[in-house]
């Protein structure tokens, strides 16, 4: 069954290029420029995983987490927190909304697959 | 195109787009006129610049997008305050990260030294660069590395805390991971399980033993716990069992040692209501993300002029059927009359899609200002007045040149040094005020100063000098003023190097020319000075009335018109070089006959035979223009005339009527203009009702 993922970020090189190497990788992938809009895509239909920036307008990626928490649908799809080195308040704080995991950028394709993999194998 | 470049392509749009709507902010912000969004969206822009790059290894535009994101991180949080250095600082960054940008694109070698320099400096402002906290999960890496290959033992006690599972971390997938790094044995540990009435289900209650034997080496075990050593207590012991070479207890005790969850040493801990909330839910800032998509201007501009040849045909049917009888085909009358509106709305719609507000071409202007002013020793202070005033993007493009001529002449020449103000009893600060209207279906933009204005007898005299007039020429102030415009005027005295490139208002002068626009300028020794710059919006579609003078057409722009009239032979008197005159209600008008203006045959000549068409020039100035017939009102699509044959004075562009005749397109302020330059160098002036 094919694992589908929501990769959030306001960044569209961002998205290009993590929907390419995921989707190679054998994964569907379904886009949002930001939190807000993550919601949105979520309510049409569940995910297997969720990979988000944190650094978005409207509604950033700590925020998403926590609504994707709250959300009994979305209480086990693991979370994936695309962040910097320099961002460790932001991961700590991501961490404790509840991401899963993370990656850190830049990140090289091979690397999303594999911390993927891990989370939503 | 390869998705590679694909995605070269999209990252550096992306890299403009961001370019430039955080500079915006960055200059709103330098006036004290934006919020924390601000600082977040500049931070933001910079922080996914970098990510990009880094995805593409440009590596310098990496390296100086991260130092400069670190200070911008820091700004956001308030742990720095942005002053007018370090705004300045801010900005030249941002210049910096263009540049190299730009580098990456174009393949050519970035200024290492500039970048350098500027990152230093951001470092400084910042504080002594802080030090890399330490993150847990490398402190599980890092412990304990035995070499690879080797057959080891590794023991794994594992006890999550709830908190692992709330995080979507499967423990089953872990169990998974591991088998595939070698032979896996798992105990489980049921002791802390209660009985099924008293259990919470979202507790953690079991714990497991891992017995792996792998030729992995340590880390990459260790690996498999990345995401869940802060939710679980780990205990980590590693033995070789092939080859023992070194001391087997020794290597136990390196690598085992409980790793308690290690929040207590871990940044400190940010609740959930303390983490910087940038956004309420829902809180949108409108045209921030208002959804829009990009097209390319061919195709926008092919549509524009294919709806302007809707509009030209429909015009065509409306007339044809004009001169049907329609009893009988009231539907077909009808129906025209529809179309001709959802034309009209299809026009001005598709126009809409062209028209860019001017605030892009202002937002140089800040900057500029203050940079020039600053190298000057002049304190300069910008207004900017009508910045969502919208004209056509082609128009927008040909703005900005101008535009930095007006406003660097106004600072160079206009604006006097704070002590000479002080003297003239001026506040030391100067003001220029820039803004942008519609006025008489043209966009005028004015730069006004509150400066010295044009010294008159300089200007005169240098005329005189390069020969453009003559000594005993009698000139009206305002023509004097409007000399700076003459061509060979500007020399090396006249422009100085901060003006530029010795491109003189001449220059300016004609490539608004081109465009259709004009350029004037008023001024008040000892006041200031006001540039006003006027352009066509030139595919506009324009309401207008049609004339005939003899047996050609002409169009009058609608809001140009207050009315028309066959005036009375008594209203009408000549005066000595100045032409006829209208009296109208107590005040004289002058009359121009547009026959005489573009010599046209067999037209009426007498104005009392004709009809005079009062008309406002765009200072307010009226006219009166002398036809043969004023034909009817039409919506007309402009066709620019300079494209097609070449720019006339008194005409702003040409148009196709309903049947088929070219209709020239009257330009009163140039009319005006015109007839006046035919009296110039004669005698001096009567000021007449304006």
């Amino acid at each position: 069954m094919t694992r589908r993922v929501l990769a959030v970020d306001d960044s569209k090189t961002m998205r290009d290029m993590v929907a390419f190497t995921l989707k190679q990788a054998g994964y569907e992938v379904v886009e949002a420029v930001d939190g807000s809009n993550a919601l949105t895509m979520l309510a049409g239909g569940p995910v297997d995983c969720i990979i988000t920036d944190l650094n978005m307008p409207v509604m950033d990626g700590i925020q998403l987490i926590r609504q994707v928490r709250a959300d009994p649908k979305h209480r086990a799809t693991p979370i994936l927190m695309l962040t910097t080195e320099s961002d460790d308040t932001k991961k700590s704080a991501g961490r404790e909304a509840g991401a899963t995991g993370w990656l850190v950028k830049p990140f090289n394709p091979e690397k999303l697959v594999q911390t993927v993999r891990k989370v939503c194998p | 195109m390869s998705e590679l470049e694909q995605f070269k392509k999209t990252y550096f749009e992306e890299c403009s787009d961001l370019l430039s709507s955080a500079e915006t902010k960055l200059i709103s912000l330098g006036e004290g006129a934006a919020g924390p969004d601000d600082l977040n969206a500049i931070f933001r822009a910079v922080h996914s610049i970098k990510g990009g790059a880094g995805a593409f290894g440009f590596e310098a535009l990496v390296r100086f997008a991260h130092g400069f994101e670190t200070a911008l991180d820091a700004l956001r949080n308030g742990d720095l305050e942005l002053d007018r250095r370090s705004h300045d600082l801010v900005l030249r960054g941002f210049d910096m990260l263009s540049d190299l940008v730009r580098n990456s694109r174009d393949g050519t070698p970035p200024d290492q030294a500039r970048a350098a320099a500027i990152a230093t400096e951001l470092d400084r402002w910042r504080g002594a660069a802080a030090a890399p906290s330490a993150d847990p999960s490398t402190a599980l890496i890092a412990a304990g590395t035995a070499p690879a290959g080797t057959l080891r033992r590794i023991v794994i006690r594992f006890r999550p805390t709830p908190d692992l599972l709330r995080k979507a971390n499967e423990p089953l997938l872990l169990v998974r991971e591991l088998k595939s790094l070698g032979r896996l044995e798992v105990i489980v540990d049921r002791s802390h399980l209660p009985s099924l009435d008293a259990l919470d289900v979202e507790a953690a209650y079991l714990a497991w033993t891992f017995i792996l034997e792998t030729t992995a080496d340590d880390s990459a075990v260790r690996d498999v716990f990345e995401f869940v050593t802060d939710d679980a207590q780990i205990e980590f012991e590693s033995e070789i069992i092939a080859d023992a070479p070194a001391d087997p207890a020794e290597r136990r005790a390196a690598g085992a040692g409980s790793l308690v969850p290690s929040a207590a040493n871990a940044s400190p801990t940010t609740t959930p209501s303390a983490a910087p909330v940038e956004r309420r839910q829902g809180d949108r800032r409108s045209g921030e993300r208002a959804s829009s998509i990009r097209v390319d201007i061919d195709r926008i501009d092919r549509l524009v002029n294919m709806v302007g040849e809707i509009v030209i045909t429909q015009a065509m049917l409306s007339q044809q059927v004009g001169q049907l009888h329609l009893d009988n085909y009231t539907g077909l009358a009808q129906g025209l009359e529809q179309m001709a509106q959802h034309t009209r709305e299809l026009q001005e719609s598709v126009m809409s899609i062209r028209a860019q507000p001017v605030k892009s071409v202002f937002a140089r202007m800040p900057r500029l200002v203050r940079e020039l002013a600053t190298s000057l020793g002049k304190d300069v202070r910008l207004e900017m007045v009508g910045e969502a005033t919208e004209v056509d993007k082609t128009v927008i493009e040909q703005l900005s040149d101008p535009l930095v001529h007006m406003v660097r002449n106004a600072i160079d020449h206009g604006i006097e040094m704070p002590d000479a103000r002080i003297a003239k009893g001026k506040p030391p600060e100067g003001t220029i005020i820039l803004s942008a209207e519609h006025r008489s279906g043209r966009i005028v933009i004015e730069v006004a100063d509150d400066g010295a204005g044009i010294n008159r007898e300089r200007v005169r005299q240098k005329c005189i000098e390069r020969g453009l007039i003559s000594a005993d020429q009698v000139l009206d102030n305002d023509e004097i003023d409007n000399l700076i415009f003459a061509p060979g005027l500007s020399t090396a005295d006249q422009v100085s190097n901060i003006s530029g490139r010795g491109v003189g208002m001449d220059v300016v002068k004609r490539n608004i020319q081109e465009l259709g626009g004009r350029v004037h300028i008023r001024s008040t020794p000892g006041q200031g000075s006001c540039f006003t710059l006027s352009l066509p919006l030139t595919l506009a579609v324009l309401d207008g009335m049609v004339l005939r003078v003899g047996a050609d057409r002409y169009v009058l722009p609608l809001t140009n018109i207050i009315e028309s009239l066959r005036p009375q032979p008594a209203a009408v008197t000549s005066l000595v070089n100045r032409g006829d005159v209208l009296m109208i209600r107590g005040e004289y008008v002058e009359l121009i006959y547009v026959h005489g203006l573009f010599s046209i045959p067999d037209a009426v000549t007498d104005a009392t035979r004709g009809l005079v068409v009062l008309v406002e020039a765009e200072g307010g100035e009226k006219v009166g223009l002398v036809v043969d017939e004023i034909l009817g009102q039409q919506q007309v699509v402009i066709k620019s005339l300079e494209t097609n044959y070449r720019q006339i004075d008194g005409i702003s562009a040409a148009t196709i009527l309903g049947d088929g005749r070219v209709a020239l397109i009257l330009d009163v302020s140039g009319i005006r203009q015109s007839a006046q330059g035919r009296r110039a160098a004669i005698e001096p002036n009567l000021r007449l009702a304006s």
